[in-house]
């Protein structure tokens, strides 16, 4: 018997008949609750998001997400490797905001090393963390449209994607997961012609999110799906931990890149986009305005772009750069310690908090003292944000529950890690 | 930040309300941790909401192998108002793995204790839906323990499991 026909037999001995129940029908008209199963694999979910649906009719009385099915345990992978080779992996929690997580990483381990960041290391961050946060934003908005029936957002918002992958491209090699920074600043200094490039791109970002509210911003389909809808007040927000955009669109204006400054955040002049009720409609257009802050955070990277070292001069932390290898011995050994054992890290515990593009993006790192870490912890915004679901969307309509996702803006990769 | 001054303020007057809570003060990295006794918690996080703390930004799971007591829970708790953080540290043995949950208070801590539970078997004492979040729910083990090994996981594949055989093989 060959494996094709045995698989077949399988197939028709098993029994598909037995779950269906006779449907008990008294004569009445009583509506009944009704749960449903919404996903894993549903492009509306945003990835694979399990939802348990609770209907009455058509509105959504109870929600439960279940979660887990991308869970390819990074943080257990991170703990067999040493601290510089831990950073790829870390890029590919949240995989729209690679910049980020590298960027939590490289700070929780920088702060248990106490090493310095050269300033013009901490601006090069800054100005790819903000390019960053463009894209994600852009991937946001584009797929958020779509889930409204908005098809032509998506294709004007990757257009623009497309450039910011080219300029990621262009100064580190790589359009996503791109290893840029590195503990104790970033791989390279930015190539010649990429401060032009970005600045062109900035000159053109403005104008086009211009034309993307000029197409959302008055239009009636818009506007009735997205106003009052979603509503969820700032206390509520506040206990179940939610932060970011979601968070400023009811009004608080609680932002890390303000509150509590890191890689020279103190030094740029932004405002912080705030919504007023916290509906949908608000956390449409919180984002939206955020990209345009982004931008001026891009030129004032560019006009004020220090000169300088772009990774700590450290030998214990960074590599040497490849010319020293063929005259200094004392760099040949640097490089060898550094690329087989790695740097070890005094112990320690360390939680480092930054403003992703979906709220407090953290990494805990516990340190034992030798070179790969005790303990990788995210604490992702998207996790924590997920939980706001249900009391976000209960006695709305199913339609009204895939808008509201949509604007909540989960990252399945971040939440499953 | 709490300054180490500030830090050991703090802990005194804890200790007025709670005389076994605290078991000691960290300064580390210009950032504050207590130390504190797994059954004070609730009490420990009640008070420094008081203080101003009132955003439990992050709760998180360790393992402290081979050391005693083995498994730790931390809290990161945030002040919006005074721009500060604190953490609260606790340890809890392998054979006594239990914890007060704190999501009455804190929501937010329902899906993060849920994750803590689900990688290193600590158990909530009253959470309102303890179960694993990440694994599957038929996940045995704990995986983020330290003497769990990487690797040589089984695929499982439900058909198997459907004519008895070991699906897990």
């Amino acid at each position: 018997m060959t494996d094709v026909s045995d698989y077949r037999r399988q197939e028709d001995a098993l029994d598909v008949t037995a779950p269906r129940q006779a449907i008990e029908h008294d004569g009445g008209l009583e509506q009944e609750l009704l749960t449903i199963n919404f996903g894993p694999h549903h492009p509306a979910t945003h990835g694979v998001l399990r939802l348990l649906v609770t209907l009455e009719g058509e509105v959504v009385r109870d929600l439960k997400p279940i979660i887990g099915y991308v869970h390819t345990g990074i943080e257990k992978t991170a703990e067999d490797k040493s601290y510089w080779k831990v950073i790829p992996v870390v890029e590919r929690m949240d995989y729209l905001a690679y910049y980020f997580n590298a960027m939590a990483y490289c700070g929780a381990v920088e702060t248990l090393v106490d090493v310095e960041v050269p300033k013009r290391a901490q601006y090069l961050r800054v100005m790819h963390l903000e390019l960053n946060r463009i894209m994600s934003h852009l991937v946001w908005l584009g797929t958020s449209a779509l889930d409204l029936g908005a098809i032509s957002m998506f294709w004007y918002c990757f257009r623009e994607r497309e450039t910011i992958l080219d300029l990621f491209e262009m100064s580190s090699g790589q359009r996503m997961h791109t290893r840029y920074i590195q503990v104790g600043g970033v791989i390279e200094d930015i190539p010649a012609g990429f401060a032009d490039r970005v600045r062109s791109f900035c000159e053109i970002m403005p104008d086009r999110v211009d034309s993307y509210l000029d197409l959302l911003a008055k239009n009636e389909i818009v506007l009735q799906r997205l106003r009052n809808v979603g509503t969820l007040g700032q206390e509520e927000l506040l206990a179940l931990g939610v932060s970011g955009p979601l968070l400023r669109a009811a009004g608080h204006p609680w932002d890390l890149r303000k509150a509590m400054p890191y890689s020279s955040y103190e030094d740029f002049d932004f405002k912080v986009p705030v919504g007023t009720i916290g509906d949908n409609y608000d956390r449409f257009f919180v984002r939206i305005a955020e990209m345009k802050e982004s931008v001026k955070i891009i030129e004032q990277c560019l006009d004020g772009l220090p000169e300088g070292p772009h990774i700590t001069e450290d030998r214990k932390v960074a590599l040497p750069p490849r010319w020293e290898l063929a005259t200094s011995m004392e760099a040949l050994i640097h490089h060898f310690k550094l690329v087989t054992e790695g740097f070890r890290v005094p112990p320690g515990e360390v939680y480092y908090p930054i403003e992703s593009p979906r709220g407090e993006l953290a990494c805990f790192v516990r340190s034992d003292g030798s070179s790969k870490p005790a303990r990788v912890h995210m604490r992702d915004p998207s996790f924590v944000n997920l939980q706001a679901t249900a009391p976000m969307v209960k006695d709305l309509y199913i339609a009204d529950l895939i808008a509201t996702l949509a604007a909540l803006d989960p990252i399945l990769g971040g939440i499953d890690r | 930040m709490p300054d180490a001054t500030g830090l050991e303020l703090l802990a005194a007057e804890l200790r007025e309300s709670q005389p076994e809570g605290v078991q000691d003060t960290e300064h580390f990295r210009g950032k504050a941790a207590l130390h504190i006794e797994p059954a004070a918690v609730r009490a420990t996080l009640r008070f420094l909401r008081d203080k101003g703390f009132t955003t439990l930004a992050s709760v998180h799971g360790l393992d402290y192998y081979p050391e005693e007591p083995r498994l730790g829970v931390q809290y990161e708790l945030l002040s919006m108002a005074d721009l500060d953080r604190i953490t609260v540290k606790l340890r809890v043995p392998l054979d006594a793995a239990r914890v007060e949950s704190v999501t009455p208070d804190w929501p937010t801590a329902n899906h993060q204790e849920r994750e803590v539970y689900d990688m290193f078997g600590v158990v909530f004492d009253g959470h309102p839906d303890l179960r694993r979040i990440l694994m599957p729910e038929d996940y045995e083990g704990f995986p983020q323990r330290r003497d769990f090994p990487i690797g040589g996981e089984p695929v499982l594949f439900t058909k198997d499991e459907a004519f008895g055989r070991d699906y897990t093989a």
